[in-house]
Formats: structure tokens, C-alpha cells, sequence
């Protein structure tokens, strides 16, 4: 409607008196066209993206070079590839993978499973569910990563404690969520349900249980990255093996172009982990559905 | 009305708290609807009709007042009447087949069993071709058709309806009309429809229960005498149009003793 009046005889909408009073025609509005965006050819723009990735690596490796930065500090691309072959060949890239992957699994598995079955769990009793909610919210807000020494403590430097930092993390997301859900569901519903008879069994089986699996399953990439981040900190804190171990010893032993390597390798972890859940997430919709 | 009646409602009161004072949504209501009967209530908005609906699905205690089905006290008890809600209520992660035997379902019936019960059923009755296919594929007027299935297929004698065709264009509106007649005569349930429509309602049934607000009551019962099957074509007879204005009357009545209240 709106591009119609624009470009249509100006002064069509002008109220005849307006027009009465002045005598004069109303001066030509110019005419202004829809402003479109073209869309690039999808090569050009990987074509662009990987450029600006090699620009951003040659300019860093020049820049060391030619002492434009310090090389102590900032390493440079080819000492860190070269650390990259002696972590994977002579070091203990594996194991550290090994570790780190395991620990954020395990937390992503146990916090979210457990937080969406407390979060479905509010369904049952209200009363239970008014007892419980401030609690949850405390925790929520709680920044859980201040928790993680105390975790350490508690659980030791091996991989329990790194689980149970990404189990705080990732818990509280999957309750919360999963009781929006719960709280979403049309009260409708549930008296259809209670119209033919059901028991409440049979509502939460056939009808909450369904009703929340999409909510639930939009919290599991916010979950992955959460889980990595506390089997991560959990490293940091106190741990022998890891890719977070790994880059707190780097950094305290000055070896820059280590840190890079660690974190490099981490993210690709972590990139991989997020496309897989992304996978799992496409595959439990159709799966939802049927 | 020499027939046992099938569903009656007894003197049934409601009276809710709120924090205006208590709220009379029902005073005193009873109605005695014969096995078979086709009835509607019509009434302006917030005259109890849904309450009794509730009440009559057990899904809401009456203040006062019994719900007796064959004669057998029901009041509070769940699952005796089916019971369709204005929105369609599928489910969407569930096929139309699949949605349309939950009743059966929820009842224990073998899964295979109840849908070999649906599909000739959903086939006869206007959705073939869409056994298979999700709610959300479907048109307004086909979700309908599918609720009142699953509502049909709970198999029970008496069935309620909350005004099913409320949201739907004119045009489908029309069709659904004739299209549940068919089906009423076929399943031969009793029926009880809820609407704001006073010529659907006389159109469909064989009385008429005029309500009127504050308190919810119901103010006059009419007779519908015209002959079955009905076509489109009596709703432009005389005996026809006095229902009508009859009905449009009452409910005139109705919102002008409102408006002196108020």
C-alpha cells in the first residue's frame, strides 16, 4: 500500500480543502524508489571470506617479522604451526582432546537431562512447583562459574569436578526452559484431555511430555557451548589433562604459540560438537513429529 | 418427550468468588434433554453457557445442583460425555488418524484396533486423503471435521458442542452445518450446541434454550417444529422467521434489562 501511494500522482491523498485554500498545485514529491539490496553469487562471498582469513595470517606473520609487533607475546602463524605438528606428534593433543570432550559430553548428557526432567516435573503439583521456582531462579542467577573451585574441591582434580562444572552450567538452562514450556501448554488442552477421561498420567505422557520436546530441544546448542565452557573452567582451576590445562600452562610458561594451538584446537572441538548437537537437533524434530 | 431423558441437568447453581463478590454465573438451571434430541443454547456472552458445559463434563463442581446421565448421578465425574471445545485442540505432532482416536486411546483401546475403527470414518466423512497428513496441513473447516471426529469416536451418547463453527468463514460455515445433520443422523447421539448464531441454532435443532445473564439462566425454551431433513430452503419459511424473531427478541430483552442495571 505504502509503495503505491508513493508512486502514484502526488497530492493524491491531500485533502481537497488543503488543495482549495492554496490555489497553487502542491509542489511534485520526488519520486523515490524502494531501496533493494542485491545478493552476491555464494562463491564471491566464500571467495572474500577465505581471503580475509589468509589477509588477517600473512599481515600477522609480516607484522611479526618485521617487528611491527612483538613476536614474544603475539607468536606468529608459522611458529604456531609448528607447535601444532609437535602437540599432535609429541604431545598430548589427543589425550587433552580425549579429556576435554569427555568431560563437556558428560555434563551436557547428565545437565540436561536432569534439568528437563526437574522442569517437567513442575507440571505435577503446583504447590510444588511455587516451593521450588525461587530456588531454581537463585541459581540461575547465580554466576555458577564462581562456584567451580568449590567444585574442585569437592569433587578432585580429575574429571568429576570438570563434570560437574558443565552440569551446573547446563542444568539450570534446561530447567527453566523446559518449565516455560511446561507453563505454554494451552489449559485447553488439558481439559480435552480430562473431557475423555485421562488420567493425569496420560495428559503427561501423551500431552506434556510432547508439548515440551520442542523446548527442550532448543536448549541443547545453548548447552553444548555452556558445557564446554565449564569443563574448560573446571581445567583452569585444578586439572592434569585438557585442553584448558593446556592453555594455563602455556600461558604460565610463556609459550604464546602453544596458548594459540590450544585454544585453535579447542574451538575446532567446539565447532564440531555444536554442528553435531545442530545434527541431533534436526534429526529429534523429525523424530517429534512422528 | 415421552422418551427417558438422556442427560438432565438439575437445578444446577454456580457461584464463582471473585474479588468484585460472588458471581452467579448459573442460578438454578435445569434441562431435560431426551436420547437422541438435538438442542442448542444460545445466549449473549457470559451467560453460563460454557459453565454448564464444564459442569456437565464433570470438569467443574456446580455450587449446587446434580448432572444425572440415564438417570445415574455423574456430577464431577469425567469421561461420560464427549466434550468439543471451541478450538480444534489437535495436536500437531500427532496425524490426523492419530489425533482423531486419542478418545479411544486415553479409553485403552488397541492402537491398531482404533485406527482400523478411524479410517473408514475419516474417509466417509470428508477428510480422505488426509489420514496421514499433520494439522497444520489442514484447512479451518478440516480441523473441525477432524475435532468433531475425535469427538464422535469417544463414543459416548451424549456429545457437547462449544460453538465448533464459531470460527469459520461463512461459506464453510453453511457446509459444516449440513455436513454435522448427516452425521448427527447417522451416529444418532444426543447433541448439545452452543452458538451466537440464533439461525444456526435453529437451523440444527429440535429446541431451542434462550439464555439470559446475570445470573446465567435460561429464560425461554422453544420448540423447533420444522420437519427433518432439513434443507437450506426452510430457513426462509415463515415458521422459520417467527423462531427467529422470537429468539432475537428475547435476547433484545435480555441486554436492555442489562443495560438498565447496569
Amino acid at each position: 500500500m505504502a509503495l503505491q501511494h508513493t508512486s502514484s500522482s502526488a497530492g493524491g491523498l491531500i485533502e481537497p480543502t488543503a488543495r482549495a485554500q492554496d490555489g497553487a498545485p502542491a509542489p511534485a514529491r520526488a519520486a523515490r524508489r524502494l531501496p533493494v539490496q542485491r545478493d552476491w553469487p555464494a562463491w564471491l562471498i566464500v571467495a572474500i571470506q577465505v581471503g580475509v582469513l589468509v589477509g588477517v595470517i600473512a599481515l600477522w606473520q609480516v607484522a611479526a617479522d618485521q617487528d611491527w609487533i612483538s613476536a614474544f607475546f603475539w607468536s606468529r602463524p608459522s611458529a604456531i604451526y609448528a607447535t601444532l605438528k609437535t602437540f599432535f606428534t609429541e604431545g598430548d593433543a589427543w589425550t587433552d582432546i580425549w579429556f576435554t570432550f569427555r568431560s563437556t559430553i558428560l555434563g551436557f548428557l547428565i545437565g540436561t537431562t536432569a534439568g528437563s526432567l526437574l522442569g517437567l516435573s513442575f507440571w505435577w503439583s503446583r504447590n510444588y512447583a511455587a516451593i521450588v521456582q525461587p530456588y531454581v531462579i537463585c541459581f540461575e542467577s547465580l554466576p555458577k562459574l564462581a562456584l567451580a573451585p568449590l567444585i574442585v574441591l569437592v569433587f578432585g582434580i580429575g574429571l568429576t569436578s570438570k563434570i560437574a562444572v558443565a552440569t551446573a552450567l547446563t542444568i539450570v538452562v534446561s530447567t527453566l526452559t523446559t518449565f516455560a514450556g511446561v507453563k505454554a501448554i494451552d489449559p485447553d488442552g488439558e481439559r480435552l484431555f480430562y473431557s475423555l477421561g485421562a488420567t493425569r498420567l496420560q495428559v503427561f505422557r501423551k500431552l506434556v511430555i510432547p508439548a515440551c520436546l520442542p523446548w527442550i530441544i532448543s536448549v541443547l546448542r545453548i548447552n553444548i557451548g555452556l558445557a564446554l565452557t565449564g569443563a574448560v573452567v573446571g581445567e583452569f582451576i585444578a586439572s592434569q589433562h585438557g585442553l584448558g590445562r593446556a592453555i594455563l600452562y602455556a600461558g604460565q610458561t610463556y609459550d604464546i604459540a602453544l596458548v594459540w594451538v590450544a585454544v585453535l584446537v579447542l574451538s575446532t572441538l567446539s565447532v564440531v560438537m555444536y554442528v553435531a548437537v545442530g545434527l541431533l537437533e534436526r534429526l529429534l524434530r523429525k523424530g517429534v513429529r512422528s | 418427550m415421552a422418551s427417558p431423558s438422556k442427560l438432565r441437568i438439575d437445578d444446577v447453581s454456580m457461584t464463582f468468588a471473585t474479588p468484585g463478590g460472588p458471581f452467579r454465573a448459573l442460578d438454578h438451571v435445569t434441562m431435560e434433554i431426551p436420547a437422541g434430541r438435538f438442542v442448542s443454547l444460545i445466549g449473549p456472552s457470559g451467560c453460563g453457557k460454557s459453565t454448564i458445559f464444564n459442569i456437565a463434563a464433570g470438569l467443574q463442581e456446580p455450587t449446587a445442583g446434580r448432572v444425572l446421565i440415564d438417570g445415574i448421578d455423574a456430577t464431577g465425574t469425567i469421561g461420560r460425555v464427549g466434550y468439543m471445545l471451541q478450538k480444534d485442540l489437535l495436536l500437531p505432532w500427532r496425524t490426523l488418524v492419530d489425533n482423531i482416536i486419542l478418545g479411544m486411546e486415553i479409553q485403552g483401546v488397541p492402537l491398531r484396533q482404533a485406527r482400523e475403527t478411524a479410517l473408514p470414518l475419516l474417509r466417509r466423512y470428508g477428510l480422505a486423503g488426509f489420514e496421514r497428513a499433520y494439522p497444520s496441513a489442514l484447512s479451518g473447516g478440516m480441523r473441525q471435521r477432524a475435532a468433531l471426529l475425535r469427538t464422535l469416536l469417544f463414543d459416548t451418547d451424549v456429545i457437547l458442542l462449544d460453538e465448533p463453527f464459531g470460527a469459520l468463514d461463512a461459506q464453510t460455515k453453511l457446509q459444516m452445518q449440513e455436513w454435522l445433520l448427516a452425521l448427527w443422523s447417522d451416529f444418532g447421539k444426543t447433541v448439545i450446541f452452543v452458538t451466537h448464531d440464533v439461525e444456526e441454532a435453529i437451523f440444527l435443532s429440535d429446541e431451542v434454550h434462550v439464555m439470559g445473564t446475570r445470573p446465567g439462566r435460561i429464560v425461554e425454551t422453544l420448540d423447533v417444529a420444522l420437519p427433518r431433513p432439513r434443507l437450506r430452503a426452510c430457513t426462509t419459511t415463515p415458521a422459520f422467521t417467527a423462531l427467529k424473531e422470537r429468539c432475537l427478541e428475547l435476547l433484545r430483552l435480555d441486554q436492555a434489562a442489562v443495560g438498565q442495571a447496569a
